[in-house]
């Protein structure tokens, strides 16, 4: 089948697509965007986490041609050209990767998170990325990462 | 199959923040890997590639009397099906010993074991042709009891039988006696590696007959000599180029798709790109070796150690892997950071029908760890002292004598670790109205407002060699190149030491700034054009590709000094780099090096190891056999539900010394993962079998800890300089997943006054249902 689908704000299409494939296969092997991360492939790492118009969802358990006319924004998405938004800086300088491999997933949860709680509590940090597994860091300086972004975009000077 | 993306390669690493040794910049692929555009090897994509999958044995132990693979290649998009018949080299391979064939021949050993490959134009594809193809087995009884294997019972799944390695360790009178007997039987599960990032890489046959292999491993070079012996390619036709590693922490040692890609490729001329999922993972790499451990420990009536006596066995499954090196470590460790006069110790690592067990973040040094600090604790009730106390007038210092011979000669500060986690103030008791439940053991799932919960405290150190041992010849090869670009000094460090997530390529950039006053430096993809630069394990690649790209900077220093003696007709004696100057001692700022390089390029590639260790004598496993200790210390605070058997680990504080932290900050995130792998062993991390068969490999069945699971860490660092080891530092990577899970056991004991000698420890281990 084909899949006409909005990523990123911009009109994409996938041919050729099997019933059985994922949002997450098509991102990943048909369009040429592989930054969404597939750990597990069964819901339960959160490496694959991206906005299905506006809600984030696991990629790997969306059918592609459920995203027929819908829109889909990927961790590729969300810094704007060279800019990283305010959650993608605070994950580096805060040191919240090491291999990387959960940072786009928890990235878009994060990113989430704070569009939702502007100023969210521990427990709601450790809540809302409850479902993301990371086997390197041990969390410390992911919940730091969100902890930086928080106040960088309550300062509002570099909220966008 | 359409398809618009680009290729994905590893390219140099050019993002650069300022910072030497002992600052903690950002990681140069730090920005790719939050922008998603970080090439990790199952992001690879080539034009014209075909997808690769692997048929695996679904019995633990079984003959094969056939293949039947007709009716797989008749199905459309195959491009081709392959058997141990088509492997043009050496069908074995192997860490240490090659026993493992690449395709199994007339008997697979366990369940997961590769039988066949498809090369097909879609996973799917793949998929369905695996179905259809036909393998007559007859079924046979596995060996699974890693306590008969060791002994010489059971069927020999090898030709040597199933006894991989015995250490033997004989220290001090072996009949001692003393006042005070305390005796023990644990039981440490199989832990898995579980990185993020499944096994995967792509193969693209070269044109002169070779094969260029991009992949995630931890090691290039045993995997490029391994590749090329399967292949039967000499060595400079099987080029490895490391792609963006998901995570390793040991379970990306062993090969797993490199040779099956290959073949596939030479096979098709076409290039195989292969990715497990996360099934396929749980079968496709080593685990901790499960154990069995057996101790008694002797003291006098103040507490001090008179003997330790151990037996320890580890299941290495049904392949050596590095299994001799666990039993080695596990052997030479296993009293643990203490002074013992006397011991007695034998470690055997066998062969069963089990998973393939190898190498996993504390190798060996975790099994005994937990069985050691549980005999410390009861040791401490038998002779009514408190937990820290009895283990400080037992700690190991600086001149300390091993049970190996081995004078520890760097600092062993167990004593201080242990009274700093003491020190640290305690997390207050979540019971004043109103309770937080979501602090709770159960959490969110609101199972108790505080009835039936009890707060443990538990202490445990640990201790863990650092680099190869046993007279390996551990070194590592570093290229460092220095010229002006744009009108800029820069400079460029290669190496084929694999970056796993660790930070290694962040050291890298610190270390040439410090060494050369060079700002801009730019990290080559590491790969097999530049001599080996050993493991990704051991915490060793800080201590030996640090000391390499060291030494590397300083033979490229005396070229520069020598190029500005010619140049500007001065002494090359006294000379200095500082901030992109020529400094004389003499004379001051001589000039920019930007001007004494001008179109010149130093370019200077070196060999650099550490200090040599020797091999254990085989009968008293006597001998110099480590090359650097490295030690860490846990206090966990545990709130235990008593009636669900629920633990919330409220606190975990850790202290280690790393000798010289380059990066402190990289040193807190390696603690934090080493600690979060700990805790994951000692209260839900377990590949369980049964009958040599996986019964949970899925993140839904195999759990590993959450954001929710993991509690706030004080942790502090000290830094005693190790005089034989580059800057001084110290192995960082691997101490703290070896105290972790003994602290957070002993807090669960304190808690509910239970005997728990197995880890992980699961509910109803604390329900007794
Ligand atoms: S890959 Fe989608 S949740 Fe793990
Ligand atoms: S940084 Fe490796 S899994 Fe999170």
């Amino acid at each position: 089948m084909r899949v006409n689908v909005t990523i990123n704000g911009d009109q994409r299409q996938a041919d050729d697509v099997w019933e059985g494939e994922s949002l997450l296969y098509m991102l990943r092997e048909r369009l040429g965007l592989p930054g969404s991360k597939n750990a597990c492939e069964q819901g339960e790492c959160g490496s694959c986490t991206v906005y299905l118009d506006d809600v984030p969802v696991c990629a790997c358990l969306v059918a592609a041609g459920q995203c027929q006319g819908r829109e889909v924004r990927t961790v590729e998405g969300l810094a704007a050209g060279d800019d990283l938004d305010p959650v993608q800086r605070s994950f580096v300088e805060a040191g919240a990767v090491q291999c990387g491999f959960c940072t786009p997933g928890l990235v878009v949860a994060a990113h989430d998170l704070l569009r939702r709680v502007p100023e969210p509590s521990d427990p709601e940090i450790r809540e809302a990325l409850a479902g993301n597994l990371c086997r390197c860091t041990g969390y410390e300086k992911i919940l730091d990462a969100v902890r930086l972004a928080a106040t960088r975009q309550a300062s509002g000077a570099e909220a966008r | 199959m359409s398809k618009s993306a680009p290729v994905r390669t590893p390219t140099d690493l050019t993002s650069s923040v300022a910072g030497g040794i002992g600052a903690s910049p950002q990681r140069p692929d730090g920005n790719l890997k939050v922008r998603g555009e970080f090439a990790y090897a199952s992001d690879l994509w080539h034009e014209d590639m075909i997808w690769g999958a692997t048929l695996r044995s679904p019995h633990p132990y079984a003959r094969i009397r056939s293949i039947d693979i007709t009716e797989a290649l008749k199905v459309p998009g195959v491009y081709a099906v392959l058997t141990h018949s088509d492997v043009p080299g050496k069908n074995l391979y192997g860490l240490e010993h090659p026993d493992q064939p690449v395709l199994a021949v007339d008997v697979v050993r366990y369940q997961g074991e590769p039988v066949a490959l498809v090369g097909a134009d879609h996973p799917e594809t793949a998929r369905r042709a695996m179905e259809r193809i036909a393998v007559d087995y007859e079924v046979l009884e596995p060996v699974v009891d890693m306590e008969d294997a060791a002994h010489g019972r059971g069927t020999p799944l090898h030709p040597g039988g199933n006894l991989v390695r015995h250490v033997p360790i004989r220290h001090g009178d072996q009949q001692v006696t003393a006042e005070v007997v305390v005796t023990g039987e644990y039981e440490v599960g199989m832990q898995d590696q579980a990185f993020l990032g499944p096994e995967s890489g792509l193969a693209v046959p070269g044109e002169d007959g070779g094969i260029d292999l991009y992949v995630a491993t931890q090691w290039l070079h045993v995997d490029q000599k391994q590749v090329a012996q399967a292949l039967g390619l000499p060595l400079d036709k099987v080029r490895l180029t490391l792609s963006g590693v998901g995570g390793a922490f040991g379970g990306r040692e062993d090969l797993s798709m490199q040779v099956h890609a290959s073949l596939l490729a030479l096979h098709t001329g076409k290039p195989v790109k292969m990715v497990y999922n996360r099934l396929e993972s749980f079968y496709g790499h080593v685990h901790r070796h499960p154990a069995k451990l057996y101790y008694e420990h002797g003291a006098d009536r103040d507490g001090r150690l008179v003997y330790v006596k151990c037996r320890i066995y580890l299941d290495g499954g049904a392949y050596a892997s590095s299994t001799p090196a666990v039993v080695a470590n596990a052997a030479t460790l296993g009293v643990g950071p203490y002074d013992v006069p006397n011991a007695t110790v034998d470690c055997w690592g066998v062969y069963t029908n089990n998973p393939p067990c190898g190498a996993m973040r504390g190798f060996g040094a975790v099994q005994a760890g937990f069985a050691y600090e549980s005999q410390m604790d009861k040791l401490a009730a038998a002779v009514g002292l408190d937990p820290v106390e009895v283990r400080i007038r037992n700690a190991m210092h600086e001149g300390s004598l091993m049970p190996t011979g081995q004078v520890v000669d760097s600092a062993a500060p167990v004593a201080e670790l242990l009274r700093r986690v003491k020190d640290k103030p305690l997390p207050p008791v979540n019971r004043t109205e109103p309770v937080d439940i979501r602090e709770m053991p159960g959490g969110a799932s609101n199972t108790t407002h505080g009835e039936g919960v009890v707060r443990g405290i538990g202490y445990a150190v640990g201790i863990k060699n650092v680099c190869f041992s046993e007279g390996y010849d551990d070194f590592s090869t570093a290229r460092v190149r220095v010229q002006v670009i744009g009108g800029e000094l820069s400079a460029l460090a290669h190496t084929a030491a694999c970056e796993v997530g660790q930070g290694l390529v962040t050291i890298m950039q610190q270390i040439v700034r410090t060494e050369l006053g060079v700002e801009r430096v730019t990290i080559a993809p590491m790969d097999t054009t530049i001599g080996n630069g050993g493991s990704t394990s051991a915490s060793r690649q800080t201590y030996v590709t640090g000391g390499a790209v060291r030494s590397a900077c300083q033979t490229v220093r005396g070229r520069l000094f020598e190029l500005a003696a010619r140049k500007l007709g001065v002494d090359a004696v006294g000379l200095s780099l500082h901030g992109g100057k020529l400094v004389s001692d003499l004379h001051g700022v001589l000039a920019d090096l930007v001007d004494v390089l001008g179109d010149d390029v130093v370019d200077e590639t070196v060999e650099w190891r550490h200090r040599a260790t020797e091999s254990l004598d085989p009968v008293t496993g006597q001998g110099n056999a480590h090359v650097q200790y490295g030690f860490a210390a846990h206090r966990a605070v545990v709130d235990v539900d008593v009636e669900l058997g629920l633990v919330k680990v409220v606190e975990l504080d850790c202290a280690q010394d790393v000798g010289k932290a380059l990066n402190p900050e990289a040193v807190l995130g390696q603690i934090q993962g080493g600690s979060a792998q700990g805790l994951g062993l000692a209260v839900m991390e377990e590949i369980q079998t049964s009958g040599g068969k996986i019964r949970n490999p899925s993140f839904t069945d195999y759990l590993i800890p959450t954001v929710l699971d993991m509690p706030p860490m004080s942790i502090d660092v000290l830094e005693l300089a190790d005089p034989h080891a580059p800057y001084g530092i110290r192995g960082v990577g691997e101490p703290p997943t070896i105290s972790s899970t003994p602290a957070i056991v002993a807090a669960i004991r304190a808690a509910t006054g239970l005997a728990l000698t197995r880890a992980p420890v699961r509910p109803e281990h604390i329900t007794g249902t």
